[in-house]
């Protein structure tokens, strides 16, 4: 049973590892499909949307990463271990 | 011309994300070789190909079954996630910020780990040790599958772009048989760089069409999110560096 249940979070781990970096790829995916669905006239800026939002959010988890370490000795971060792919 | 684009960027995420997961796969696996001996390294890894066959039969006939856009949507969503997960750690191991992932001390760390499951439950030694054999690779497995379902999906493309990825495995796997070592040569993070930034440009092109966004270029998007996702982890990364530079003492 024991195992189950780590294989089963170790499943969910493969899609969310950081909670706020998944939940802000949710936020982007959402507002583009607000576009896409409740603005019909706004469907292909739910593309630009879409991309831009994807790659603003990876810029803006990765640069805080350091403040987060600055000062601490570059190691893994907390709570992930090295089988992690 | 469109078509070969999207299919050679397909084969090669799944042949470049699958030498990855059996690198990790196979450390465990020697791990447990080197602990145990190779039969229930051996018997584990089976019954984890086993199992992955089943799961493989049993749910790729469904697979045609859903409407396509969403089955694109979710499959897009999971991509996302997923790929961009591996793109960010990715930035962050070459850009110094978390430390590279090291086959040679995951090894060391697994070997260790057993020895001492192996103290506490000597009467079920075999046991545990077949079970760590046979949860990294229904583990690795799971992923190899999820990442050649889909970048294949709806597309025709399952058969080659699994062969891609079973051809990945096995020339790990023999390798693996021929040194008995972890594989720690293998550039893994410059692997994941480069699966990230694909996986996450078909995650943004498969939810577009998943919402009904009509892409300029049709399949050539991809090609143009590949560049574009490069282009920003490439910038992340000497941001990152500049600003641990800056940080350092």
């Amino acid at each position: 049973m024991n195992t189950l249940i780590g294989v089963l979070k170790e499943l969910g781990g493969l899609f969310v590892e950081d909670g706020a970096f998944a939940l802000a790829i949710a936020a982007v995916v959402a507002t583009a499909a607000l576009c896409a669905f409740v603005i019909p006239r706004a469907a292909p800026a739910s593309g630009a949307v879409l991309l831009l939002g994807c790659l603003g959010v990876l810029v803006m988890n990765v640069m805080r990463v350091p403040h987060r370490h600055s000062g601490a000795e570059r190691s893994e971060e907390p709570g992930i271990h090295n089988h992690d792919s | 011309m469109i078509g070969s684009l999207h299919f050679g960027s397909a084969v090669t995420a799944a042949f470049l994300a699958s030498l990855v997961e059996a690198v990790e796969a196979l450390t465990i696996v020697l791990a447990v070789a080197m602990v145990r001996g190779w039969r229930p390294a051996g018997l584990g890894a089976l019954a984890g190909l086993a199992l992955l066959a089943l799961i493989v039969v049993v749910l790729g006939p469904l697979l045609d079954r859903v409407p396509l856009h969403p089955l694109q949507l979710s499959i897009g969503i999971l991509l996302l996630l997923f790929g961009m997960r591996w793109l960010r750690k990715a930035i962050l191991r070459a850009a110094g910020a978390i430390a590279p992932h090291d086959e040679a001390s995951v090894f060391a760390g697994e070997t260790a780990e057993l020895r001492e499951e192996e103290r506490r439950h000597a009467p079920y030694r075999d046991w545990l040790a077949g079970l760590a054999s046979f949860k990294a690779v229904l583990l690795e497995g799971l992923e190899v599958v999820f990442i050649v379902i889909a970048v294949a999906a709806g597309r025709g493309m399952l058969l080659p772009v699994g062969i891609a990825a079973l051809a990945a495995c096995l020339i790990v796997a023999a390798i693996g048989l021929l040194v008995h070592r972890p594989l720690a040569r293998v550039p893994e993070n410059a692997l994941k760089f480069a699966v990230g930034v694909m996986l996450s440009a078909f995650g943004v092109f498969w939810t577009g069409e998943g919402l009904g966004v009509a892409w300029p270029g049709a399949d050539l998007a991809i090609l143009a999110f590949i560049v574009l996702f490069l282009a920003t982890a490439v910038a992340a990364v000497a941001l990152l560096r500049a600003a641990g530079a800056a940080v350092a003492p």
